[in-house]
């Protein structure tokens, strides 16, 4: 029986078999669904091997979306949980767990797929290319990454999740004080996602370097796009810590070396310092993608094109060069002394000049525009002003001496959710609505979504606002409760109240997915908003090969310039078109990659060394293997044309 | 300056009413260090105030003027590039809030890392802080004393805390006397503070430690010199002695109320500074 003990959780609750029952009928559910609609043809054809930029993309999107209900039912539990002083609904361990994998829900397996599948969707339109530059390696990055998301998602029925934070802080997440296999699992679906992310980077880089449309310079590209190659080359520089910073946490756990403990000359701020040399340029890898489709929106609703391009650009390297240069201030408290401190405080607050510049711009953008409020629109217009809240109080944490008050306090919980609130998922829920037509051939119902909207930005407010206060009035980050005499009480009661309203919203958001599908007018044609770049000068939804002919192009608007200006995108004929190979290799290496983890996680041997040598069967196997991808013949091309003309 | 602490009693009004009547933790400072803190707080929120309503103002002006239902049907809005005078603006206007608050910062990182400013005469009274899960020991290793869960201190004489931990980083925050500092296992931190006026203030860990880790508060008491002298001869002639084998058990996991012993851990666990830093190579 000892082998099997270890995969009991070591905390179990109610809720947690309960969870255990629910994820075990879903998988009963799923298959019998799948067999019984004879869709496991379809699903292994058409998605599990598919190398198609869209669908990799629309498949992020799926499972960003599943992660944010799942840690959004971690957030909901945590706000019942402190809604009330001393309060007997979670217990502090499992109120660990939960804040736990919420932070790492949120930031690794929501807001990074949202980024990344708007990223896969968008680019390659938008720079008139066929696909991505290493197609296969993309959906090796993807499933990657989902197995990595769903090796963490196990955790709380296998073995018990981690329980030290999202930062998980050695000496803390170290075996003496984090016994249970938690941690492991945080190690390994983090190192095993973000190989993926790293494997996206270098793929977006090459992308948008060596396949743009004929005539689009660097200073023609959309916004979106210098975005992303500004993020991936910041995930380029920064996932390479994270992934050395893992191993050598991972050597610790696993194999009793000292790089972060406190004995034997180990040093716990190392695992501080390599964790925020990578996470505060991941901040900036989740909030330039959303800016990128703020700029694409905001131009597209109000009329006009982009204000002021080049500082555009030039403020997103900037802060690109910055975010490697202010990671300590996530640790002012640590004791470096008045110098270091001041020399961080400094270029801390000045990433607001970059940032305020980008605010600016986009104000200057609805100056003399003609402003039409679409749900995508209200999203970036509610972002301004709550975003600039979030963003001014990350300049009063930059002043460090004053920081040493708001540290670990429900002031910094604040701030960082009024600037990813704003700043990220109300970009995801803009892109979302906007690119929406482009990926289905439909759009979501305006009314559903504007209310949608309206819940989700005032309880934004209603949520995180109360926290600025009860931080400043002393409460510490993590506390699993607290007693009525702090006076807490009633910032987490209206805390609590907002995360409803917020719960609300994204059920609306769900309930308009499914109205839309069912009610939604289907002839919208291939440009329903008007819009100004490439990614609207094909069809909707967009057939495989993305353009029949490779656009040329003049302007960062090339497609608004062919609509009003004369410009001509197309020119000459038809010709075949050299498209990827479906492959299930890289779906499979990925679930050995889970198995490997899985063996890892729970020290079984045996498994990780036949687990490792499939991984590199499956390496040597690429390498030795022909494919040089198909034709799509020109008769081809002109009937999908006419159909989708047609249709 | 005048306007300054006009402004600044203003601003302190309204958040102390919206907090029925009794001011925030962090607002209401009773040493100089948490004193230096709060006024870089507010003033930092007066400053942040004046962006947000800038910002507020413009996009209500170009929501209200440029909405499309204000214009004719046929209004095409002009292609507009930038504006080098216009984004000079935008630059520089927050390069000068920023180069402000730098300067501000900067000074006040130096005030809070120094002997707290009117303290400088007397000599400071050190305290040795460590935490072990879930616990706070001080020792006063002048007075030869050791206290856990609660902390006794003398008014209007500069504090020197040193910081270390027996276990995971915890944080040493006592909000109304000065900002927090983190207590590692395998160095000291130092900390300065002082109170102004006798009182009692709550202290915490401030940084997430484990499962114990809401509970991982102690009591702090502010009283006069001649009082607090008065209390140690009381702890010297009433409390029992400090022995390692009792310590050993004390740090072990859980919680526990307030104690209070003659002689401290210092000499048989001495703290991790010096000779017995983790990273010390042999040097002295």
């Amino acid at each position: 029986m000892d082998f099997f003990d270890r995969f009991a959780v070591p905390h179990p609750s109610p809720a947690i078999y309960a969870s255990m029952v629910a994820i075990g009928l879903t998988v009963v559910a799923i298959i019998a669904g799948l067999t019984y609609f004879k869709k496991w043809g379809y699903l292994w054809r058409e998605w599990l091997t598919t190398v198609d930029h869209k669908r990799i993309g629309i498949m992020y999107l799926i499972s960003a979306l599943l992660m944010l209900f799942r840690g959004g039912v971690d957030a909901i539990m945590m706000r019942a949980q402190l809604a009330v002083p001393e309060n007997g609904l979670l217990d502090a361990q499992h109120y660990n767990e939960v804040f736990t994998t919420h932070g790492l829900v949120m930031i690794i397996f929501m807001a990074m797929p949202f980024v990344i599948a708007f990223m896969n969707f968008v680019v390659p339109l938008q720079i008139g290319a066929r696909d991505v530059a290493f197609p296969r390696l993309n959906a090796l990055s993807f499933w990657l990454f989902f197995m990595g998301a769903m090796l963490l998602n196990i955790s709380f029925v296998i073995g018990g999740s981690p329980d030290s934070g999202w930062t998980s802080y050695f000496p803390l997440a170290g075996n003496e004080f984090s016994e249970s296999v938690g941690t492991n699992y945080y190690m390994f679906a983090l190192q095993i996602s973000g190989l993926g992310t790293m494997i996206t980077g270098i793929n977006f880089i090459t992308t948008i370097l060596k396949m743009r449309a004929p005539g689009m310079t660097l200073m023609k590209m959309p916004m979106f796009t210098w975005s992303t190659l500004v993020t991936n080359v910041i995930i380029v520089f920064a996932f390479p810590v994270l992934t050395v910073a893992l191993l050598m946490g991972t050597m610790d756990r696993l194999f009793a070396t000292n790089f972060f403990t406190t004995a034997n000359g180990g040093m716990d701020m190392l695992w501080a310092n390599l964790f925020w040399v990578w996470g505060h340029p991941e901040v900036y890898i989740l909030i330039l993608p959303a800016f990128g489709i703020y700029s694409e929106v905001i131009s597209t609703f109000a009329r006009r094109n982009l204000y002021g391009y080049k500082s555009m650009v030039g403020s997103m390297v900037i802060i690109s060069l910055l975010s490697f240069l202010v990671w300590t201030h996530h640790f002012f408290t640590m004791g470096q002394g008045a110098l270091t401190n001041s020399i961080f405080s400094i270029t801390t607050m000045a990433i607001a000049v970059p940032t305020g510049v980008k605010i600016f711009n986009w104000l200057f953008t609805l100056w003399k525009g003609k402003i039409e409020f679409t749900v995508p629109m209200l999203y970036s217009i509610g972002f301004i002003p709550i975003f600039t809240i979030g963003g001014v109080t990350g300049v009063m944490l930059g002043m460090s001496a004053a920081d040493y008050q708001y540290h670990n306090t429900m002031f910094l919980v604040a701030h960082f959710h009024m600037v990813i609130l704003p700043g990220v998922v109300f970009a995801m829920l803009a892109g979302l609505t906007y690119y929406w037509p482009k990926m289905f051939g439909f759009k979501l119902n305006e009314r559903i979504g504007k209310w949608a909207f309206w819940f989700i930005s005032i309880n934004t407010l209603v949520t995180f606002m109360p926290m600025f206060i009860s931080g400043l009035d002393g409460q510490a980050r993590r506390m699993y409760t607290y007693s009525e005499s702090t006076g807490f009480g009633i910032w987490n009661m209206i805390s609590f109240i907002g995360a409803i309203g917020l719960a609300i919203g994204f059920a609306l958001i769900v309930y308009n997915v499914y109205y839309s599908i069912r009610y939604s007018p289907r002839n919208i044609g291939s440009d329903p908003w008007d819009a100004r770049s490439l990614e609207w000068a094909t069809h909707s939804p967009v057939p495989e090969y993305n353009f029949a002919q490779v656009p040329h192009v003049n302007s960062s608007e090339a497609f608004w310039d062919s609509k009003k200006n004369g410009h001509v995108l197309y020119k000459g004929e038809l010709e075949k078109i050299h498209m990827p190979n479906n492959s299930g290799m890289p779906f499979i290496m990925a679930c050995i990659f889970f198995l490997w983890g899985f063996a890892f996680i729970f020290a079984m041997w045996t498994t990780v060394i036949i687990t490792t040598i499939g991984i590199f069967a499956c390496l040597a196997h690429r390498s030795f293997e022909q494919d040089h991808g198909r034709y799509i013949s020109v008769r081809e091309i002109e009937e999908t044309e006419k159909k989708l003309r047609g249709a | 300056m005048k306007r300054k602490w006009f402004f600044l009693t203003v601003v302190f009004t309204i958040i102390t009413v919206l907090t029925g009547c009794e001011p925030l933790t962090v607002l209401d400072p009773k040493g100089p260090q948490a004193q230096t803190q709060a006024n870089d707080i507010m003033l930092s929120i007066l400053l942040m105030s004046f962006i947000v309503i800038v910002v507020f103002v413009l996009l209500v002006f170009m929501l209200v003027k440029y909405r499309a239902s204000k214009q004719s049907v046929d209004y095409e809005p002009p292609h507009i590039e930038g504006n080098a005078i216009v984004e000079a603006i935008c630059v520089g206007i927050p390069v000068l809030i920023v180069v402000f608050l730098s300067i501000v910062s900067v000074q006040s990182n130096y005030k809070v890392e120094a002997r707290p400013v009117g303290y400088e005469d007397k000599k400071p009274l050190v305290v040795y802080a460590s935490t072990s899960n879930w616990k706070w020991h001080f020792s006063y290793p002048e007075e030869n004393i050791e206290t856990v869960n609660y902390l006794y201190i003398p008014t209007d004489r500069a504090l020197e805390f040193k910081l270390y931990s027996y276990g995971p980083i915890t944080s040493f925050w006592i909000p109304q006397l000065g900002g927090q500092k983190y207590a590692m296992a395998d160095m000291v931190t130092t900390l300065h503070l002082a109170a102004d006026a006798p009182g009692e203030f709550m202290g915490r860990n401030a940084n997430f430690s484990g499962k114990g880790f809401a509970e991982n508060t102690f009591n702090v008491k502010a009283m006069p010199e001649a009082k607090f002298n008065e209390w140690v001869k009381e702890v010297k002639e009433t409390a029992k002695p400090l022995t390692e084998e009792h310590f050993n058990e004390l740090i072990k996991p859980g919680h526990l109320g307030q104690l209070t012993f003659t002689g401290t851990h210092l000499d048989f666990s001495p703290a991790p500074e010096g000779e017995n830093g983790g990273h010390n190579h042999g040097s002295k």
